[in-house]
């Protein structure tokens, strides 16, 4: 796409989301979502199935009415205007490549649409064949493609004629993981390239964190945190998000008091530091969480420079799996946990039954 | 000592059975379609062969018939009127079905009320449906009462009996083999095809023009062939409803018939059954026709 991508047309639009409600049988498919996504930005959409993502996106993209709430597009709102007027690019999950069109004149069909005469509508789409990596396959039928060119073609349709944002619903859930990895990082490249912006839906964690700038993560119909991948993996400010991006341990415990911005928080017995952004009350019961691969064994040769939380605990399994061992854990009163330790032949492996002393870092403790 | 050499009879048997077993399972389906097969060839296809032989031997082994039909007035008047009728027929029934497959497909709680009221003259016989519109088109039927109700006219007018009553009544009868196929074919249609097109820019008559039309073409195609080929074949409704000189190659057969001219009958036969069997098979070259006999198929 080159010269002619960068000449204005090449910034992204900005999206903004108010109160956007959508009702199916009086189930809240999508219930109250605000959300503002900057100009440019690569932001996903990520949640389990039915949690309200791709109803969001079908909404903006227009196949969908909203049953309450504003979506706007640089400030305007497109509630009103049919999806064919909002110049929208869009990649589907199952690629909606035209089976009695080729390569070429599905990569041409929004030019057409749009009234472009013939000889620029080839240029663009020898253009967004190069873009894509998929030159000289203009004359092919879509079923003449394999699943990863069929959506390279869905995605050089989707951006031939400029759209200045691309919604992508779970573009990559139908292939295999090699060839998923390998797009993912197209999808950021073409992302920088382009400079437009991109809204990605995914129920894929790994997929978002890798390729997001940031992250909105969807529940029940509501957006449950909005913040770059660091920020929900490090500090989720909710049970779900917690559990949903990677893996966490999650702790009862009972606020003591606050220092700061840390929460003093007892737990099992033994004094937990966390941070917490509000202000809880003491006496609250509360959770607090942390992820395994930040967990230690107390007498294991690793020094702590950072405040440490530290726990007596049980070990009740054990797991090799090659580049780590992973440990299930009980505290004494009975809250499981799980460790995740690198393997190393110096580090003597735990028994099942075991008492150990498991240290961590304050900042790697969040109440949620 | 020879006999210890040999192999066992036993072994040759299985030996030569085994190969007849195997066949034996794959010819399974041809076994299963057999039934109907014979009755088929019993009852349907030596009587049609015996007829058609009529139109070369009955009396003597002659091309006389054939030869008639190049002199017959009466045969190039008819043969022409049915195939006009079946083409006229064939596009109301194309117009009127199109829009109704569509809405049947795109009907969500609708849909099985729809296709009911499609179906419905099926479980009904052409005669009685025939009669009724005989009773709806007549000099006092409703037609005629309705249109001089409004005042669009001040006496009866003749419809029944006309060409026009013919295809009015043969477009209500033809109508669902127009309308299935090509509903068949929309519902094929990957609704998010139609998502993409306007995500991209189409508008819902672009859309319909560059992708719902195309690829429900095949079904256009097996509907307009079924209904094409069912409609030269028209005997009852044309008789009953159509104009008494307007008469249709079938009529003409029965016609014929009737006098006990049998082999010139026979020979009408042939010509209808070519023709039909013509278009089918010059249909099958039409770009997405070839298709419809892939998809019905599969």
């Amino acid at each position: 796409m080159g010269e002619s991508g960068m000449n204005g047309a090449g910034r992204g639009a900005s999206v903004t989301l108010a109160d956007l409600v959508k009702k199916y049988d009086r189930v809240n498919a999508v219930d109250g979502v605000s959300l503002d996504i900057r100009s440019g930005e690569f932001l996903t959409l990520l949640g389990p199935s039915g949690s309200g993502k791709t109803s969001t996106l079908m909404m903006i993209a227009g196949f969908e009415m909203p049953t309450a709430g504003d979506i706007s597009i640089d400030g305007q709102s497109v509630v009103a205007m049919p999806p064919y007027r909002r110049n929208i690019g869009m990649v589907f999950q199952n690629y909606a490549l035209f089976p009695h069109l080729t390569v070429e004149e599905n990569i041409g069909f929004p030019l057409k649409q749009r009234g472009l005469p013939k000889a620029e509508r080839a240029r663009l789409v020898a253009e967004a064949l190069d873009l894509v990596h998929l030159p000289g396959y203009g004359a092919r039928y879509p079923r003449q493609l394999s699943g990863g060119q069929q959506q390279r073609v869905a995605v050089a349709r989707a951006v031939v004629f400029k759209p200045r944002l691309l919604l992508m619903d779970e573009p990559l859930g139908a292939l295999d993981k090699q060839l998923r990895e390998n797009l993912q990082l197209e999808m950021r490249r073409l992302h920088a390239d382009l400079g437009i912006t991109f809204i990605y839906v995914t129920h894929d964690q790994e997929e978002a964190l890798t390729m997001s700038d940031r992250i909105a993560v969807m529940n029940d119909g509501k957006v449950a945190q909005v913040g770059s991948p660091e920020d929900l993996y490090d500090r989720p400010t909710d049970r779900f998000v917690a559990g949903f991006i990677g893996e966490s341990n999650f702790l009862p415990a009972i606020v003591r008091g606050m220092e700061d911005d840390v929460v003093i928080a007892e737990c099992d017995g033994a004094i937990i530091r966390a941070m917490c952004p509000g202000r809880p009350a003491s006496g609250d019961k509360v959770t607090l969480t942390t992820r395994p691969e930040r967990l230690r064994f107390a007498d294991s040769a690793w020094n702590a420079t950072t405040p440490q939380n530290r726990l007596s605990v049980t070990v009740t399994e054990a797991v090799f799996a090659g580049e780590r061992c992973r440990y299930m854990l009980q505290a004494g009163d009975g809250t499981s946990m799980v460790l995740k330790e690198p393997s190393s032949a110096a580090i003597r492996r735990r028994a099942i039954g075991e008492r150990a002393e498991i240290s961590w870092s304050v900042a790697d403790t969040i109440l949620v | 000592m020879s006999e210890i050499t040999q192999p066992s009879p036993v072994a040759v048997s299985l030996g030569a059975v085994r190969p007849l077993l195997l066949n034996w399972r794959r010819h399974v389906p041809l076994l299963l379609v057999a039934p109907l097969l014979i009755y088929m060839l019993v009852l349907y296809a030596l009587p049609v062969l015996a007829m058609l032989l009529r139109s070369l031997n009955d009396p003597t082994w002659t091309l006389s018939h054939y030869a008639a039909l190049f002199e017959d007035v009466v045969f190039a008047k008819t043969f022409w009127i049915t195939f006009n009728t079946s083409i006229t027929v064939t596009l109301g029934c194309l117009i009127l079905g199109y829009p109704v497959a569509m809405g049947l497909v795109r009907a969500k709680t609708m849909a099985p009320f729809i296709l009911v009221i499609i179906l419905l003259p099926f479980w009904t016989s052409v005669l009685v449906r025939s009669y009724a519109w005989m009773v709806l088109l007549g000099r006092h039927g409703l037609v005629n009462e309705g249109l001089i109700a409004l005042g669009m006219i001040d006496r009866p007018i003749r419809i029944l009996n006309t060409p026009l009553a013919t295809q009015i009544a043969m477009i209500h009868i033809l109508l669902p083999y127009m309308i299935l196929p090509i509903a068949n074919a929309l519902r094929q249609i990957d609704p998010s095809l139609i998502r993409a097109a306007s995500g991209l820019g189409a508008t819902p008559f672009m859309t319909f023009r560059q992708v719902i039309l195309p690829l429900s073409m095949s079904g256009v195609a097996a509907g307009t062939l079924l209904t094409f080929v069912l409609a030269l074949g028209f005997y009852i409704t044309p008789a009953m409803v159509g104009g008494p000189r307007d008469i249709t190659l079938s009529m003409l057969i029965a016609q014929q018939v009737d006098q006990l001219n049998w082999g010139y009958a026979a020979t009408l036969s042939a010509v209808l059954l070519a023709t039909a069997l013509a278009i089918l098979a010059a249909a099958r070259h039409l770009p997405g026709v070839g298709n419809a006999f892939k998809t019905s198929m599969r």
